[in-house]
Parts: structure tokens; sequence; C-alpha cells
């Protein structure tokens, strides 16, 4: 029974979402933006799930006396001085469902002073590892590694100004060897190539589970056996 | 030689990391700024956007979070410069809801402050972020008071002056979307551009711009990728109205150390094969 | 509620029943559904299907038994997407898996997730896995725990873990966006195995310079498949070859035609092609 509702709920569901393509008539040219937004209302709620399971888990560490106690600590006065400064919209008028971006909330300090630097700050680390993986990744190991070397070579110098100026003096009837040329052409046509292969598989893939999920032939997502 | 040979072989990659926030600090202290001549992916959105007849309306969606802000920002405030240039009226909205503080950021640092003879209401509006994402697309292509009842400040959509002849999103002349994930240009693209022919034009961080070759040029008008798609917009921007000279260059200025960056990488990928060869040599 | 609405206004009369220009779509699907529905039943009555290798997949138990040698803990991040993604979906049909090895070679499982929908579902996969292979024993509710739905504080939360609990098996399965490469170099700079799938073709690059190895694209849906040698879900994948021999085809055809009307500038040709082109366009 506890199998059974959610795999009939998932062959109604995903049936009449595939139908609804096809039927010009209410309600279904509605039903996607529709069932999405029941979909984040349902996401809202779920959030107190997540949140009691962050709570839960990371007391649950600090009373057993973890060695990382500080930063668990950090997380547990983060969450909630930041649902506390939201909730009550310290440093401006109480108004439920107000704006949060209004000037001098504490709210929007802490998003502009605290929250925003910090995602900031870990996507800029993308630098660093991009730097390094490269440094490991693109060697003439053999003949594919070397052409993709070449292509990569190729992109970044025309990602850069050294990159057009480098081959600027070359003659028009040389063009194909200039690297903005370059660059551009192996964006436009083996990266479009692969990106679509990619992409034409992944379309397919996407179809094949779909059906397996709509039929009830994997199951394993629901944490139990294939049928 | 040894020496160099076993540094190589062993190179910490906290040396990597070091050279990398050098390539970085230097030019950004130094405010070296790298102008760029426009390519023809981004020349292309360019010239559609020239191409408007005035008082257009453009949807400039913010779907980026605050992580790529440095890369994104200033995609959104050359759109905004050159939209209010040419007079066209710009819908200002977010599919993410970490985009609807950027998009204050667009208002606050570009319109207020360039534009301060521009209209709230009249020639721009903040529609702000709705829950849905591509959901949320397909529904504003049907309806899009259903979705937008007031204004990002809780104004009736009614009594916004330029809201008044806009009900599904084929009423719009153009989107444009600042972007940097999912949902993003793609899902504009397909759920909105292809099925109601309304050209889109897409500036988004230098990785997803790989993915959106594909749809260049028949289903996307043209495309800033990264800070360099940027930098070369502002290029253009400046080359047809010199005003935006002094003002509009924050791509260019970001330009300078990811210009320095990408030289380095290119150094340590050079170095990862001599360090390579010369490892295979001794074995 | 203006769902229902709708349905109650709604008059027999005025609407069309099928959407005709959607046909070309319509076509597709049918045939696409048919053959894979084919080879399922073909499977189903017992017919062996063979599956190439997929090296990745083949990893998957070497990285966990390394895992349980070294006494050290496995990583599983099931992508940062929700569960209406189909990745997320992939991705906890391979975690059900490597719960199953981790259950049974007694290794410590860690699988942090960014979304509370994901936990509930990964906690009832890893739940059942342990139950199914008798060590219900070993499991722990906190084995999925929920980190933050934002996207670089999630980052910044696993790559704190990989740093400090050193992960030896590092599994990246689902949608991943720009964290793929600072999960993957951090993970390569611990020294983990490290086994990656994702259907994100930007970020495919990342992961197959930063890990040992990658499920490119199809092969992340293919992997429970494969895991779980299940015959109908593998007669799906034959079905879904089909799919790809159509989609081979109608590209060397369209090239073909399109070359003949550059080569030739016939109008025949021509409007051949763009009727051919017609099949396969959206734009209603």
């Amino acid at each position: 029974m506890k199998k059974r509702v959610p795999l009939i709920i998932i062959f109604c569901v995903g049936t009449l979402f595939v139908l609804a393509i096809f039927l010009p008539f209410p309600p279904f040219p509605a039903m996607e933006g529709e069932v999405s937004v029941w979909f984040d209302i349902l996401k809202g709620f779920a959030f107190v799930l997540g949140g009691g399971n962050l709570i839960r888990v990371t007391a649950d560490k600090i009373r057993k006396g973890h060695p990382d106690r500080f930063y668990l600590w950090v997380t547990l006065v983060g969450f909630f001085g930041m649902l506390v400064v939201g909730l009550l919209q310290l440093g401006g008028p109480i108004a439920p469902g107000g704006d949060f971006t209004t000037e001098g909330l504490w709210f929007r300090r802490i998003y502009d002073g605290i929250f925003a630097p910090c995602m900031a700050a870990i996507f800029s680390t993308l630098a660093f590892f991009v730097s390094s993986a490269a440094y490991r990744a693109f060697r003439a190991k053999n003949r594919e590694a070397t052409i993709l070397l070449i292509a990569a070579f190729v992109i970044l110098l025309g990602r850069t100004p050294l990159g057009n100026s480098l081959t600027a003096w070359l003659p028009d009837f040389l063009n194909f060897l200039k690297i903005p040329w370059l660059f551009e052409k192996i964006l436009m046509y083996p990266n479009t190539a692969g990106q679509r292969a990619i992409l034409i598989g992944i379309a397919l893939g996407i179809i094949s589970n779909s059906l397996r999920l709509i039929l009830g032939v994997e199951r394993s997502y629901l944490g139990g056996e294939r049928s | 030689m040894n020496i160099l040979k076993n540094f190589l072989l062993q190179l910490d990659r906290r040396i990597i990391y070091a050279a990398i926030a050098l390539a970085v600090t230097i030019p950004l202290v130094l405010h070296f700024a790298v102008p760029l001549k426009p390519s023809p992916i981004v020349q292309s959105l360019f010239d559609a956007l020239e191409a408007l007849p005035p008082k257009s309306k453009v949807i400039l969606s913010f779907d980026y979070g605050p992580s790529t802000l440095p890369e994104n920002d200033p995609m959104a405030f050359a759109f905004a410069r050159h939209l209010l240039t040419r007079n066209h009226r710009i819908y200002m909205m977010a599919l993410w809801a970490t985009g609807a503080r950027n998009l204050d950021h667009t208002i606050e640092q570009v319109i207020e402050k360039e534009f301060p003879g521009k209209v709230y209401g009249v020639d721009y509006v903040k529609l702000g972020y709705k829950a849905g994402d591509e959901g949320l697309i397909n529904t504003l292509f049907k309806d899009f008071k259903g979705m937008y009842t007031t204004d990002g400040h809780g104004t009736n959509i009614n009594d916004i002056p330029m809201m008044k002849d806009i009900t599904t999103l084929e009423d719009f002349d153009m989107i444009l979307n600042v972007g940097s994930g999912r949902p993003g240009t793609k899902e504009w693209i397909q759920y909105a551009g292809d099925r109601g022919n309304i050209p889109i034009g897409g500036a988004v961080t230098a990785v997803e711009a790989l993915l959106l070759y594909p749809y260049y040029p028949r289903q996307l008008k043209g495309l800033l990728g990264g800070l360099q798609g940027a930098a070369e917009y502002e290029t253009a921007l400046i080359s047809k109205y010199p005003q935006f000279g002094t003002t509009g260059r924050q791509a260019q200025v970001y330009m300078g150390p990811q210009a320095v960056a990408h030289c380095v990488i290119l150094l340590l990928v050079i170095l990862g094969n001599v360090s390579y060869f010369l490892g295979r040599r001794r074995k | 509620m203006s769902l229902f609405l709708s349905v109650l206004t709604l008059s027999p009369l005025n609407y069309e029943y099928f959407a005709f220009d959607k046909i070309n779509l319509f076509v597709i699907l049918i045939l696409l559904v048919t053959a894979i529905l084919f080879f399922v039943l073909k499977a189903r009555r017992g017919k062996t299907l063979s599956i190439r290798k997929i090296a990745g997949l083949e990893a998957v138990e070497e990285a966990v038994g390394r895992a349980t040698e070294m006494g050290k803990s496995v990583l599983f991040v099931p992508g940062s997407r929700d569960l209406d993604d189909l990745q997320t979906l992939a991705g906890l049909s391979i975690l059900g898996s490597v719960a199953r090895m981790t259950a049974q070679y007694e290794a410590r499982l860690d699988v942090p997730v960014n979304r509370s929908l994901v936990m509930a579902a990964g906690q009832e996969t890893v739940k059942e896995a342990y139950l199914a292979v008798g060590r219900p024993d070993l499991y722990r509710p906190e084995m999925v725990h929920y980190i933050t739905d934002e996207q670089f504080g999630y980052v910044a939360a696993l790559e704190g873990i990989m740093v400090r609990e050193r992960p030896a098996a590092c599994f990246y399965m689902g949608a991943f966006l720009a964290e793929s490469l600072i999960l993957a170099e951090t993970g390569n700079s611990i020294g983990a195995i490290q086994v990656a799938g994702t259907a994100m073709p930007v970020q495919l690059p990342f992961f197959v310079a930063a890990c040992d190895y990658t499920l490119i694209g199809e092969e992340l849906f293919a992997a429970a498949a494969y895991l779980s040698q299940d015959r109908r879900m593998m007669g799906s994948l034959k079905g879904q070859d089909v799919g790809k021999a159509v989609a081979m085809f109608a590209i060397v055809i369209g090239s073909l035609l399109a070359t003949i009307v550059a080569l030739t500038g016939s109008s025949f040709v021509g409007s051949l092609f763009r009727a051919f082109i017609r099949l396969f366009a959206l734009n209603y």
C-alpha cells in the first residue's frame, strides 16, 4: 500500500501531463504552470522538514561533544539569527509579507553584508580550482588529449585580448589561422555538434527514464525493490 | 635543471592558487581595463536592440544570484543603459528569488543615477520575483497579469501606465535574460521565444554560454558570454553612445584580472606539459 | 483554484480537442514509446539483453570496497536540484544501489542534501536498501541529512565535510551547476576515488577533468538499470536506442538535403528540406 499509492499517483499524473501537451482546452494548457506553483508551495512546507533535520543533526553532534562544535554553533546561531531577523523584520516597520529588501532592514543588511559576499567568495574559489584542474588535466598524453589541449589553448587565448593581438598581423588570406576566427569556429561547430549529440542522448534518456517511472518499472527512488 | 624538474613534478597546488590570486588582485588594484572589439554574436544582439522602434516593450529578467553578481551585473547595467537611451520600456522581473535583489542594484546603480528623468511605471517597472521557474514563463505566456497582480512594491498592476496594454508574453517586443543557470536563457527560448516568435537575447556566465551556442542565430538574437561578452557589449555601446565612456566600463575593468588570470592558466598548462614530459623522460 | 474554475466554465463547443499543430511531436512520441514498450515487454518475456560496459559503474563497488578497507566513509551527493528534476531521481536510484553495497560492506555512508524533499526520499531509499540486504541495524536516519537550499552554502558545507572527514569514495550523481568543479577538485585534493554522473552538458568537462570516472548524460539515466541488471529496465534502454537511430537517420538526411541545396540551389530540394525541418519543428 505504501508503494502502490505513490505509483498510482505517478502513473496518473505522468500520463495526464504527457496528454496535456496535445490537449488545447482548459484546464490542460494552464496545468503545468499551476502545478509548478503547487510544487513550490509544497517545497515551502517541506522546508520545515529540512530545517528540523538540520537543527536535530547539529544539536545531536554538539551534545555528543563533536570536535567541530564551534562550526556547529555557527550553523545554529546563523540559522536562528536569520530566522528571527526575517520573521520580526527587525530594523523596519512590522508588516507581515512586506518587502524584505526595504532599506534599513537588518535582513537586507545581513543579505548584502554577509550572505552575498560569502556566496560570491565560494563561487570565486572556482578560479583557483579551474587553474589547478587545468594544470593537471590538459596534458598531451595521447592523440585525443593533444587535440583537446590545442582546442583548450585556442579557447583560452581567444578569451583574452592577447589572443586577438597575437595573430592580428596575419594577412587576410590566412584568416583561418587567426585566434578569434579559430575561437569562434571551435565554439560554433565542434562544440555545438558535441553539445547537440549529448543533448539528444540526454533527451532520449529522459524519455526512457520517464516512461520507466510512469509505468512503475523503476521504483528504486521510492526506496523499494524493482518489480 | 634537476631542481626545476623536481619543482614542476611536485608542484604544490597552493603555489598555483597563489599565482592566480596575484594575477587577479594586481590588475584589479591597478584598474587595468581591457577594451575589446565586439564579436559577431555580441554585435548581433546590440544591433537587434538598435533595430527596435522607440517605446518597444522589453522584458529584462534577472535570473542570477549573488555568487555571479560580478559577472552578470555589468550585463544588466549595459542592457538598462542601452534600452533607456533608446527610449524603450523595461519590464524587470526575476525567475530566481535571489535575482530580485540584483534587479534593485540595476535600478539604484544605473537607472536612478544615470537616468533621473525616467519615470517609474512609465519607462520602467519592477515586477520582482515570482516562483514557478519555467512553469512561470509558461503561465505568463497565456496570462501575464494573472501571475503579476501587483508590481514589486505592491501597487496594483492595472494602476501602472506601462502595464495597460500587456496581457500575454506575446505583447512584448523582446525578452532579455541575464542569467547564470536554470531557469535562464534556455528556458526563455524554449517556453517563450520558440512558441511565440518573441526575439530572445541572452547574457550569461562564460561557462553557461557554451550551452547556448546551438541556439544562435535562429532562436537567439545574440549572446553575451561571460565578462568578455559584457565588455564587448560595453565597447559597442560606448562607440555608439560616447556619454557612457566613463560610467559604462564595469566589465572592461573586470576583464583586466580575467585576461591576466587566463594568461597565467595558459602558462600553467604549458608548465603542466613540461612537467609531464620531464616525468616521462625520467621513467 | 483557477484551474478548477476553468474546468467549470468550459464550454464543449468552444475548443478544439487535439492540438494538430503538434502532430509531429505526437508521432515522434508514439514511435519512441512504442519502441521502449516493445523492448520492455520483450525483456519481460525472458529475452536476454546485453548492455555495454560502463567503466564508471564498474568502479562503484571497487570504490566502496576501498573505503571499507581504509575505514573511511563514502560520500554521496545526489545533485543540487530538487525532486522535480529527473536527474535527482536518477541519482537517488543509484544511491539505492550504493547503499546496498555500503550495508553489505559495513562502510559508513554520508548523504548531505540541499532539498528537504530529496532528504525525505533519500532517507527512504537508504532505509529500504539496508532492509533489503538484511542490515537494518546499521541504518541511521542521519545518514541522509539536510544542509541548506542555498547553492554555495551547500557547497561550502560539502567542502568542509570532505576536508574534515576525508571520505575515501565520493559519488556525485544528479544535476550539478557551478559547484561541480569545486566539489571534484576538493575530492581530488583529499585523494578520494571519485565517480560523477550528470546530464548537465556544461558541467561534464569539469567532472571529466577532476574525477576518476564520469557518467556522461544518458549514462546517468542508464545507471540504475545497469547496476540492478533488471531485465525490464534494460529493455527500456534498448528501446531508447531506436530513438537514437531515428535521430541519426534524421541528422544524415537533413545534412544531405542542406548540402544539396547549398551546392545546387535547387528549389525543389529546398522545399523538401524545409518540409523535412518542419517535421521536427516545435514552433507551436
